[in-house]
């Protein structure tokens, strides 16, 4: 199960999945997301301290939210994630294009 | 999964060929590819005709291309793979172990009929599942006949919309982004499934590295004698098994079950790897843009200073990316300072500026958008005068094409190849270089159709033949980095195999000049050739007999000769679509009989020739006997090989004159 935290902050919002990002709760994760789009917020902040486990799909949804942000001129980035997270990151590369920063602080002021 | 494995299901998993049947063989194989090499090397070594080199080489070369077919079909064996049993599918009794599967019916304009009843097959599969039905032609009727039977319809989401629709592999793609299930099974739109091919394979999966497991197509529409050569015993049998073995089975588009995880990984990674190259050269030709630019503005310094300011920040992107910094962060800063210049001098032509822009737009939809981009930019900038403004906004527009949203595809993540117009076998390719596992489970567990008429079957050949040639070309599995040497090889037989028409037309005109006009290509037709050829081809007999242990090859090996015009036209075809962007000149291959105007002796004109060639080099050789000019052993073996030519084409004929099957199709029971 998987519960989607938001908190908007000075310069952009912050989307923190909590639990399992998988192919069954990344629909959850996408909708967020848009609706954060189309209510104008061109930063968006994905907080994964919270994320236990994330599989491919979960991943496939961080790439199209961030195609999401990228056409609306803004852009995605991740935060902190668990240790679980980083290996498949790097495991598939992803961490080549989204390189997760250490704090929500330092994704706003990059 | 999280049931155990029993002891059972264990052994099942790494079960391999039984002694009896993997001991003959092997030796077989050795014996066939030392007969083989010991030939090739004494033709090449001492026994060709360096005088007529004209016919002599190319037969030489068709024949070391015959003895490596020979020698990769014989490493695929040493490894063949029977399986047997399937391990239990995790049981679907319990929550805790029930795993969830989509199974997806494929279609584009199959009629109405014949989809609802693969679909409706596949609804009553006994394991739990979703059925969909993926209609890529949107058809209302299909909606219809599927809600009112309580299966859902998937069709192209509105991403796709003047975006490269990728055909079937588009249209999985599509499909695996509005799903769930932990497993898909793929069924082309005429294959009805048994209410069991679940449970027979789902149990492979339980070995976590496994991302495929393909069965047999099989065709319920096709005669005893085949004229058309549709079932392929040999290649959905001992083939598949010899690539198992080596642990490169491949997808073949339908009758296959595939794990989610593993396409969303493949997804994923390509994704990366595709922008990465993208972002590489964007930046590359943002540097040739202003070298050129520079060039053209000379004597503006205004422009100069542009040019010199938009160098810098290509040149920090260039820097970043060689550095391994997240390409995210570098083309997103690339972009900024792009458009930072751009603001300052935005006072120039602003009409200008527009107009490249629609232009540069219009030139992004379609296939190949990278490289069509990059050369439109250079030349655009090349046709006109020189403005700062318009040297910065090519810059930008080529940036924000090969932005890391790929923006010129309908979905980010690919999973299923889009690089050829058969996805599976890429498909197949790149999952095992990322380290997955396939299985190939030789049991029927879905029948479907096979074309009726010559044209038809010819298209669906062609189709396949093309659609490996672009893989070969495109991605070259020789020197594919994450697979096995044994899975580069494997790969590599099954392009090689296409090569054929090549050798056959030297197989053609090599008797027919001989007899015709004594040409001899081969020096030596002694005691010395025979004792090296006919073991050869004694052996390369045996290994298909032992190998094929009962199952037809006769039609197979008829039609890797005979159909030696579309083997050519693949290969051709494919070099210019890939090298050349041409079209292949493709369609999606009809599952009903074409409306039928009596024989097409048009489609099998070569073959026509080449026999009436073969014919006629009898004709000339009997009358050279009875006026002396004929003597020797070599007539005589020329004779041999033009009849066993014309045995083989004689297939052609009966293909012409096949109206397909007698008995109306019992569909009800298989």
């Amino acid at each position: 199960m998987m519960t989607v935290g938001v908190e908007t902050v000075e310069g952009g919002v912050v989307i923190s999945p909590q639990g399992r990002l998988t192919v069954v709760s990344t629909p959850q994760l996408r909708t967020e997301v848009s609706t954060r789009i189309e209510a104008g917020d061109r930063l968006i902040i994905v907080d994964l301290s919270q994320t236990t486990f994330v599989d491919s799909s979960g991943l496939g949804a961080l790439v199209s939210c961030l195609k999401s942000a990228r056409q609306a001129g803004g852009d995605l980035r991740l935060v902190a994630p668990t240790e679980q997270v980083s290996m498949v990151l790097k495991l598939t590369n992803l961490d080549r294009i989204l390189q997760p920063r250490a704090s929500v602080e330092e994704a706003l002021h990059d | 999964m999280t049931d155990l494995l029993t002891r059972r299901d264990q052994r099942l998993l790494g079960r391999t060929t039984p002694p009896r049947r993997i001991v003959p063989i092997r030796i077989v194989v050795l014996l066939a590819s030392l007969a083989g090499l010991n030939y090739i090397i004494w033709r090449w070594a001492v026994s060709v005709n360096w005088s007529s080199w004209w016919i002599a080489v190319p037969l030489i070369v068709a024949e070391t291309y015959s003895v490596i077919d020979s020698l990769l079909f014989g490493m695929g064996a040493w490894r063949l793979r029977e399986r047997g049993e399937p391990p239990t599918a995790p049981s679907p009794e319990s929550p805790d172990t029930v795993v969830t599967v989509d199974v997806f019916v494929t279609t584009y304009n199959e009629p109405v009929e014949l989809v609802m009843r693969t679909a409706l097959a596949a609804k009553a599969i006994e394991y739990p599942h979703t059925t969909w039905i993926l209609d890529d032609g949107g058809r209302a009727e299909i909606r219809e006949a599927a809600e009112s039977a309580g299966i859902g319809v998937i069709t192209r989401s509105s991403d796709w919309v003047d975006r490269p629709r990728h055909a079937k592999a588009g249209n999985l793609n599509n499909a695996l982004l509005a799903t769930e299930g932990e497993f898909l099974l793929i069924l082309d739109a005429d294959q009805v499934p048994e209410p069991s091919i679940l449970h027979r394979t789902l149990g492979y999966f339980r070995d976590e590295k496994t991302a495929l497991v393909q069965t047999p197509q099989w065709f319920e529409n096709v005669p005893e004698s085949d004229p058309l050569g549709s079932q392929a015993p040999l290649f959905y049998g001992p083939i598949q098994q010899s690539k198992d073995g080596w642990n490169s089975a491949f997808f073949c588009g339908s009758n296959a079950v595939l794990r989610r995880e593993a396409l969303m990984q493949l997804g994923v990674s390509r994704y990366v790897a595709e922008v990465e190259a993208a972002v590489r050269r964007a930046i590359k030709t943002s540097t040739r843009l202003i070298a050129r630019a520079r060039e053209e503005a000379v004597d503006q310094p205004r422009v100069l200073e542009v040019l010199d300011e938009a160098e810098t920040i290509v040149e920090r992107a260039r820097v970043e990316v060689a550095r391994g910094d997240s390409l995210g962060d570098v083309t997103y800063r690339f972009q900024r300072g792009i458009d930072t210049i751009a603001y300052r001098f935005a006072d120039a032509d602003v009409a200008a500026m527009q107009d490249d822009i629609a232009e540069l737009a219009a030139m992004s939809v379609g296939p190949g958008t990278f490289d069509a981009l990059d050369q439109a930019a250079l030349d655009l900038l090349s046709q006109r005068s020189s403005s700062p403004l318009q040297a910065i906004e090519s810059i930008s527009m080529l940036v924000n094409a090969l932005d890391v949203d790929r923006g010129d595809e309908a979905q980010a993540i690919m999973p299923l190849a889009t690089i050829s117009v058969t996805e599976d076998m890429a498909t197949a390719m790149r999952l095992h270089g990322l380290g997955w596992k396939s299985v190939y489970h030789d049991e029927i567990l879905a029948i479907g159709l096979a074309p009726e008429d010559l044209n038809t079957m010819m298209t669906q050949r062609l189709r396949w033949a093309q659609g490996t040639m672009q893989v070969f070309f495109r991605e070259n599995p020789l020197v594919q980095k994450g697979l096995s040497w044994g899975q580069r090889l494997m790969y590599f037989s099954t392009m090689w195999s296409y090569l054929s028409g090549f050798a056959a037309l030297v197989y053609i005109a090599a008797p027919v000049l001989c007899l015709s006009f004594g040409v001899v290509p081969v020096t030596a037709y002694s005691v010395d050739f025979f004792a090296r050829l006919i073991p050869f081809l004694v052996l390369n007999q045996v290994l298909f007999w032992v190998v094929a242990a009962g199952r037809p090859t006769w039609r197979g090996q008829q039609y890797s000769l005979a159909l030696f015009p579309v083997w050519i036209a693949s290969v051709t075809t494919a070099f210019q679509n890939v090298y050349r962007g041409r079209a292949l000149g493709f369609s999606v291959t009809p599952k009903t009989k074409q409306a039928s105007n009596g024989p097409r002796w048009d489609l099998v004109k070569p073959q026509l020739i080449a026999m009436g060639c073969l014919a006629a080099a009898l004709v000339l050789v009997g009358i050279r006997y009875a006026t002396g000019q004929a003597d020797g052993i070599a007539p005589l073996v020329n004779i041999l090989w033009v009849v066993f030519d014309l045995v083989i084409f004689s297939i052609v004929i009966r293909a012409v004159l096949y109206t397909g099957p007698e008995a109306p199709r019992d569909k009800e029971s298989p």
